[in-house]
C-alpha cells in the first residue's frame, strides 16, 4: 500500500536525536523517517535503548530533535512547545495528578484549553462512560487501583480530543490478566474514537496483537514498517526476524531471482523457493530465514535432515529441536491434534519438508 | 544466624540515653513547673498560682516585646518563605551545571557563619544607612531576620520540590497548560505542604533569635528574647518562666504542626 501524503497524520523526516556533546555523543535516533496514517494503530517496537521513547518524546513536544521535521498533517510541530501541540500523551507511570479527583483529572486539558465549564462536564462524563469509570468520578486517584489509573489517564488523554495519542509502554504495570483486558480496551477506543495512536511497546505479542503497523526498532534506526503479518512473515533483516518469535536462519546460494521470488539451493543440497526481502543486493550468498511452523518433520527425506535433539511438548504444539548435518540448529513447530501423531524420539534421524511460502531471504 | 547488631543492647546504652533526655527535659519541666509558683522565687516552692502569668500579661514592656517579636517574625518568615521558593524553584528546576552545588552552599550561608559575625557586620552596615537615611524603624530587624530564615525555609520547599515526580508537570504541559498554568495548578499545589512547613520553621527561627536582634536593635526595640535576657540581668523571677512557658508552648504547637504537615500526602 503506498503513502498518501496527504492522509498521514504524522510524518517524521530525516530526524535526529543526539544526546550529549563531544567524545560522549550519543545518537539516540539516527535520522529517523516514518509516516503514520490517519486513524491508525501504529506502534513503536524494540528493546529497551532503542529509540522508540525517544522518538515519542519528540512528537510529544518534551524533548525536540537535533535535525529534521516532524509534520503534524502537513505543518512542523518539531519546534513548538508541548502545550501548543494538538497531542496528548498516556505516561508509562500514568502521572495523574494526585490532588485532583478522576473528573478533575480528565477535566484537566480542556479545562486549559479555556473551554466553557459545560462543554467540561459533558465531554467528563462522556469520557468517564467511555472508559467505565462513572462511579469513580469523585474519588482522589490514590483511592483506586492501578487498572483504574490506567483508564483515567487514557480517558484524560482522550479528553481534548487529540489529534494523534502517543502511548508510552502504558500497559507495562499491569499484571497479565489485566494487561490482556486493556489490549483489548485499547483497541476498542482507538476504533470508538477514530484517533490516531502510536503505541510504544518492547512487547512483541502485544505488538503483533494490537497494531495495524508497527515500526521495528534498533540502536536508534527503523529497521522495518509494515502490518503484523508483513514484519512476522517477510521480516526485511536479522534482527527483525530475531525479535520477534521464533526463527531458524538458514545459509544459501542464490540460483536466480525473479521479481520478489528466489531460488536457493541450502547447504544440504536442497533447493527451495524464497520470498525475498525490499532491497536485497543479490552477491551470490544470502541468509534464508523460516519460521518453526512453518517446517514440518517428517521420518525419512526432507529437503533438510538431521538429529532430532529434543522434543518438548506445550499443550497446542510440540517442539522439535533438530541438529542438522551441517551443525545447524533447526526448531520445527508442529500443531497437535488428539488423533494419531506421527512421535519423534530423541537421537532420531528426521527429514525437514520446508514448504513452497516457507522461507523469506534476509537483506542482510 | 549471627545476630544483628544492635545498639541498645550495649552496655551504657540505656544510662546515656536517660542522661540526654534529663538533661534536655528537667530543666525545662522545672522552669515550666516554678511559672506556677507563688512564691517571687524560682527556686524555692511557695504554692501553686498563675499570679505570674497575670504579671507578665498586665506588663507593657512585655505585652510591647511580644507584638513586636510576633511582627518581625511574620513579616520575616513570610519574605524568607517567598524568597525560598524561588530559590528552591530555581535550583532544582534546572539541568545540573558547574557551580550548582556552589549555589546550594551560598543559599545556605546563614547556616554556617557564625551568628555573631553577622551580628556584627550587620550591625555597623546598618549603623552607616541609618545615618544616611534618618531611618530608625523595624525595618532593620526584619530584614536581618529575614536573611537568616532563608535556609529554614529552603530546605524543607527543595526537599519537596526534589521528591515531586516530574512527570506531573510534563503531564500538565501535554495537557496544553502554558509553564505559569502548570506551576499554578500542578506544582504549587503539590509543594504547599513545603511551603507551610518552611514558613513555620522560619517562624520559629525568628521567634527565637537573640544574638543578631540584639546587635541590630535599636533603643526601644526589645523583641521577647532580648526582653527577658534583659530581665534576667536585674533578678530574676518567676514572670520569665512563666512567659518561657507560654513561648515553649507556642514552639510546641508550631512544631507540631511542622510535623504533621510535612508528612502529609507523602
Amino acid at each position: 500500500m503506498p503513502d498518501t501524503p496527504g492522509k498521514n497524520a504524522i510524518e517524521v523526516r530525516g530526524v535526529r536525536k543526539v544526546f550529549g556533546t563531544g567524545e560522549a555523543q550519543v545518537a539516540a535516533l539516527d535520522t529517523v523517517s516514518v509516516s503514520i496514517r490517519e486513524n491508525e494503530f501504529f506502534t513503536l517496537l524494540g528493546p529497551s535503548g532503542c529509540g522508540k521513547t525517544t522518538l515519542l518524546r519528540l512528537i510529544a513536544g518534551f524533548d525536540f530533535p537535533s535535525e529534521g521535521e516532524i509534520l503534524l498533517y502537513g505543518s512542523d510541530i518539531a519546534p513548538l512547545p508541548p502545550f501548543k501541540r494538538p497531542v496528548n500523551t498516556v505516561f508509562q507511570s500514568y502521572a495523574l495528578f494526585p490532588h485532583m479527583t478522576v473528573a478533575e483529572n480528565i477535566g484537566f486539558g480542556l479545562e486549559m484549553l479555556g473551554k466553557p465549564r459545560a462543554e467540561i462536564d459533558a465531554r467528563v462524563a462522556e469520557m468517564l462512560k467511555l472508559v467505565r469509570m462513572e462511579k469513580l468520578a469523585k474519588r482522589r486517584t490514590s483511592q483506586i487501583s492501578g487498572g483504574q489509573q490506567q483508564r483515567v489517564a487514557l480517558a484524560r488523554a482522550l479528553a481534548p480530543q487529540p489529534k494523534v495519542l502517543l502511548l508510552d509502554e502504558p500497559l507495562s504495570a499491569l499484571d497479565y490478566k489485566l494487561r490482556k483486558e486493556m489490549q483489548i480496551e485499547l483497541k476498542r477506543l482507538q476504533h470508538e474514537t477514530g484517533i490516531t495512536f502510536i503505541f510504544v511497546t518492547h512487547d512483541q505479542e502485544e505488538a503483533l496483537t494490537m497494531s495495524d503497523r508497527i515500526a521495528v526498532m534498533s540502536s536508534g534506526k527503523i529497521l522495518q514498517v509494515g502490518s503484523a503479518r508483513e514484519i512476522y512473515d517477510r521480516p526485511a533483516v536479522r534482527f527483525v526476524a530475531d525479535f520477534i518469535g521464533e526463527t531458524n536462519f538458514l545459509d544459501a546460494s542464490i540460483d536466480s531471482i525473479d521479481g520478489g521470488k528466489a531460488k536457493v539451493t541450502l547447504k544440504s543440497g536442497a533447493t527451495i523457493s524464497a520470498t525475498v526481502a525490499d532491497g536485497f543486493k543479490p552477491d551470490g550468498d544470502a541468509t534464508v530465514v523460516i519460521r518453526p511452523e512453518h517446517a514440518k518433520a517428517v521420518k525419512g527425506k526432507g529437503d533438510i535432515s538431521g538429529l532430532v535433539e529434543n522434543v518438548v511438548y506445550f499443550g497446542t504444539d510440540t517442539h522439535v529441536h533438530v541438529r542438522l548435518d551441517d551443525g545447524e540448529a533447526f526448531t520445527v513447530r508442529q500443531q497437535n491434534t488428539r488423533g494419531a501423531m506421527v512421535e519423534f524420539e530423541r537421537g532420531e534421524r528426521v527429514g525437514i519438508v520446508l514448504g513452497d511460502d516457507a522461507a523469506q531471504i534476509l537483506k542482510d | 544466624m549471627a545476630k544483628r547488631f544492635s545498639i541498645r543492647q550495649q552496655t551504657g546504652f540505656t544510662t546515656i540515653a536517660c542522661a540526654c533526655f534529663f538533661l534536655l527535659y528537667l530543666p525545662i519541666a522545672v522552669l515550666v513547673i516554678f511559672a506556677f509558683n507563688e512564691s517571687s522565687s524560682v527556686s524555692d516552692w511557695g504554692g501553686f498560682s498563675l499570679r505570674w502569668f497575670v504579671a507578665a500579661w498586665s506588663n507593657q514592656q512585655v505585652v510591647d516585646a511580644s507584638w513586636r517579636s510576633l511582627k518581625i517574625a511574620s513579616s520575616a518568615a513570610i519574605i524568607a518563605t517567598i524568597a525560598a521558593t524561588m530559590a528552591a524553584l530555581a535550583t532544582t528546576r534546572t539541568r545540573t551545571y558547574r557551580g550548582l552545588t556552589f549555589k546550594y552552599a551560598f543559599i545556605n550561608q546563614p547556616l554556617m557563619v557564625p551568628e555573631i559575625v553577622t551580628g556584627v557586620a550587620l550591625l555597623i552596615f546598618f549603623a552607616q544607612i541609618k545615618i544616611a537615611s534618618g531611618y530608625n524603624g523595624l525595618g532593620y530587624l526584619i530584614a536581618a531576620h529575614t536573611a537568616f530564615c532563608i535556609p529554614f525555609a529552603y530546605l524543607p520547599i527543595r526537599a519537596r520540590l526534589e521528591n515531586m515526580d516530574l512527570t506531573l508537570e510534563r503531564a500538565a504541559a501535554d495537557l496544553y497548560a502554558t509553564p505559569w498554568k502548570a506551576f499554578r495548578r500542578v506544582t504549587l499545589p503539590l509543594l504547599w505542604p513545603g511551603i507551610i512547613a518552611g514558613l513555620m520553621l522560619a517562624f520559629v527561627i525568628s521567634l527565637d533569635d537573640v544574638v543578631i536582634t540584639e546587635f541590630v536593635k535599636s533603643g526601644g526595640q526589645d523583641t521577647l528574647p532580648t526582653y527577658m535576657l534583659g530581665q534576667i540581668r536585674r533578678g530574676i523571677t518567676p514572670e520569665v518562666n512563666a512567659i518561657s512557658t507560654v513561648f515553649l508552648l507556642l514552639s510546641v504547637v508550631i512544631v507540631t504542626l511542622f510535623f504533621f504537615l510535612s508528612r502529609k500526602r507523602d
